[in-house]
């Protein structure tokens, strides 16, 4: 056993992602990257491999695993490029989830098996232009009108929404004139009355759908509601802390892509006659690197052995999450000074790991939500 | 359609191998342990053939102590039916013979259509079990298949010769056979196919079940080839030099 948290079954997971990660994604991580291409037939491959129904129970067609698989496979992903690994976990986590947590049986029927087979992309919608960390100040609205909801509004920064056939959002919700506070909707995304932007330009994840979209009088089913607004939105936003378990694992891959790349230099590389992984400021470079790896994949892995037990996970997701992305950023800032002015270049594929991973830093709640969430759980426990 | 896939598990290309210190063999503690990868490709064609068919079981079978159960799972988890695992206490046998005479006891029962090997192993690169073993068991055999061509009571198989020389056979069913590598791309194990592996039998085979008669080989020796340079400077006039050349060419390094 190489892992407190593996049974043999995680093992082979691993092995499975590393080895698929390995001969199809890396060859073609910085292609991708430099033209900005959304990697569909990769999905493919990941949805005929059972990659995208990771956490969707058998009886929907998806592999039913748990927490710990999730990671690990999210984690390999991300270890060879974080633009697929994020189609990936974005597709599963919040593109799915919702809709497994708090859909009726028949949107559970007709979304799951498709999502899970990856033949069906998931993407949520939360972001808007002036409600990004404070999530409450949503103004998309949907009024009550009989059978049907209409929808205003709009989200921005939506991950795979341009490649998804369903879509999760969030709306405050109107009835009989009384605001019932927020709820989240599902809707297949050829509703009309939901327009989707153009793929946004970004500084990473550049092979990755985000884009932005607006609800103009979309017209949608009563049906279409997940949960009860207003009093299910906490709990809503709860199921979004195994998302930042979830982003804390693709922090660790994306470190551990650059630490490896960095690593490989400093044996090959020589200056002054050695190699430089014998220069002490290199070398311990290198171990710190090591280190703060180590100690992200723990705190990431325990959040969620955690979750997996039922246990609450508000604390060491947050945790995670913080720790794991700024360590994400540092040891992509530092592989790139191993390498020097290789780093630096595009060839050498190590400047789009640290690209990649400054958004780790922002997305699903930004490391200074993570230490507001954080400070508020601790001070919870102190008796006075 | 009934086939074996004889599997073994040995030191990943990128494992050290340290050496015990009598000489015979290495340490097994300290190596990193993968399938055979030539084992792959003969996992794959018969995967292919059961499906194609539509219907038929794939068995892998591997010897070798507790640790060649990852292996046997592995195998398992592309889409194996189930397994026959015959065990191994202490040193590994590397006798091919031995080894062919172990599957063969075991294996006569099973009245398989089809074994297939990889092509060789990747530790000792002997690469006769499977044409050993299919003597033994009286099935017709062929090595190194770069295609398959499964008829009604027979197979036709695409060998590689020296040279780019092809040639096709035709075997009468049972037939063992070994796979070259790169015939067909093998699949990943789908995360379905790895928790499946679980409920999937391995049937064990205790050594005393198996190994019969005495070892007609054994391995004397095991060491790391030296390097050495030497430099002779051959002098004189340009025919006698030419001729030293020649000499050497032909003598010691045995090229002409």
């Amino acid at each position: 056993m190489d892992n407190l948290f593996f049974t043999n079954e995680h093992i082979m997971i691993r092995n499975m992602v590393r080895e698929f990660a390995d001969s199809e994604i890396t060859p073609v991580a910085q292609e991708l990257d430099e033209l900005g291409k959304f990697p569909r037939d990769l999905v493919d491959k990941m949805g005929e491999l059972g990659l995208m129904g990771i956490l969707i129970p058998e009886k929907y067609g998806g592999a039913g695993l748990d927490m710990v698989a999730f990671a690990t496979a999210i984690m390999e992903l991300g270890r060879a490029d974080a633009s697929v690994a994020i189609t990936m976990t974005a597709h599963s986590s919040l593109g799915s989830l919702p809709i497994l947590m708090f859909g009726s049986e028949e949107q559970k029927n007709t979304y799951l098996p498709k999502l899970a087979s990856g033949e069906m992309l998931g993407a949520f919608g939360l972001t808007e232009p002036d409600a990004g960390s404070d999530a409450g100040a949503t103004k998309t609205k949907a009024v009550r009108d009989g059978d049907e909801y209409v929808v205003n509004g709009g989200k921005i920064f939506i991950t795979n929404v341009g490649e998804a056939g369903v879509l999760s959002f969030t709306s405050q919700v109107v009835e009989n004139g009384e605001n019932l506070g927020i709820a989240a909707f599902t809707i297949p995304t050829n509703t009309e009355g939901l327009e989707i932007g153009p793929k946004e330009k970004k500084m990473g994840w550049r092979a990755s759908d985000t884009r932005q979209l607006f609800f103009k009088d979309m017209r949608i089913p009563a049906s279409s509601i997940l949960g009860t607004p207003g009093e299910g939105f906490k709990t809503f936003m709860k199921t979004l802390t195994s998302g930042r378990v979830s982003i804390g694992a693709l922090s660790v891959g994306t470190a551990v892509g650059a630490y490896e790349r960095a690593l490989a230099y400093s044996k090959e590389r020589e200056a002054f006659g050695k190699s430089i992984h014998k220069f002490q400021s290199v070398g311990f470079k290198l171990a710190d690197m090591a280190t703060k790896i180590e100690a992200s994949k723990l705190l990431v892995y325990h959040a969620a052995w955690m979750k997996d037990q039922g246990l609450d996970i508000t604390k060491e997701a947050a945790m995670a999450k913080l720790f794991a992305s700024e360590t994400a950023m540092e040891v992509t800032t530092e592989a790139i000074q191993v390498l020097g002015g290789y780093g630096y270049v595009r060839d050498y594929g190590v400047e789009r790991f640290f690209r990649d991973a400054k958004i780790l830093e922002i997305g699903e709640g930004t490391s200074e939500i993570q230490r507001l969430i954080i400070s508020r759980e601790i001070i919870k426990d102190v008796q006075v | 359609m009934k086939i074996a896939v004889l599997v073994k598990q040995v030191p990943g290309s990128e494992s050290v191998l340290p050496i015990l210190n009598d000489e015979t063999w290495v340490d097994e503690s300290l190596v990193s342990f993968i399938m055979n990868p030539p084992d792959n490709f003969a996992i794959e064609e018969a995967l292919l053939i059961k499906e194609k068919a539509g219907e038929g079981e794939v068995v892998i079978v591997s010897m070798g102590p507790d640790r060649v159960k990852k292996t046997i799972k592995e195998g398992l988890a592309k889409g194996a039916d189930r397994a026959i695992h015959l065990e191994e206490d202490g040193q590994i046998e590397t006798d091919p013979l031995s080894i062919s005479k172990s599957f063969s006891t075991v294996l006569k029962e099973e009245n398989f259509d089809l074994i297939f090997t990889g092509l060789q192993s990747d530790d000792t690169g002997m690469g006769q079990t499977g044409v050993l073993l299919g003597e033994m068991l009286g099935y017709s055999t062929a090595t190194l298949a770069m295609e398959t061509d499964v008829q009604s009571d027979s197979i036709r198989v695409k060998r590689e010769l020296e040279s780019g020389w092809f040639q096709w056979v035709k075997l009468p069913m049972p037939a063992s056979i070994s796979i070259q590598s790169g015939l067909n791309t093998p699949r990943y194990p789908s995360l379905k196919g790895i928790m499946g592996a679980k409920r999937k039998e391995i049937k064990s085979i205790p050594v005393s079940e198996h190994r019969v008669g005495s070892k007609m080989q054994t391995i004397e020796k095991v060491f790391i080839p030296q390097t050495s340079k030497q430099t002779e400077m051959i002098e004189g006039d340009a025919d006698s030099v030419a001729t030293r050349i020649v000499e050497i060419l032909k003598t010691d390094l045995k090229v002409l």
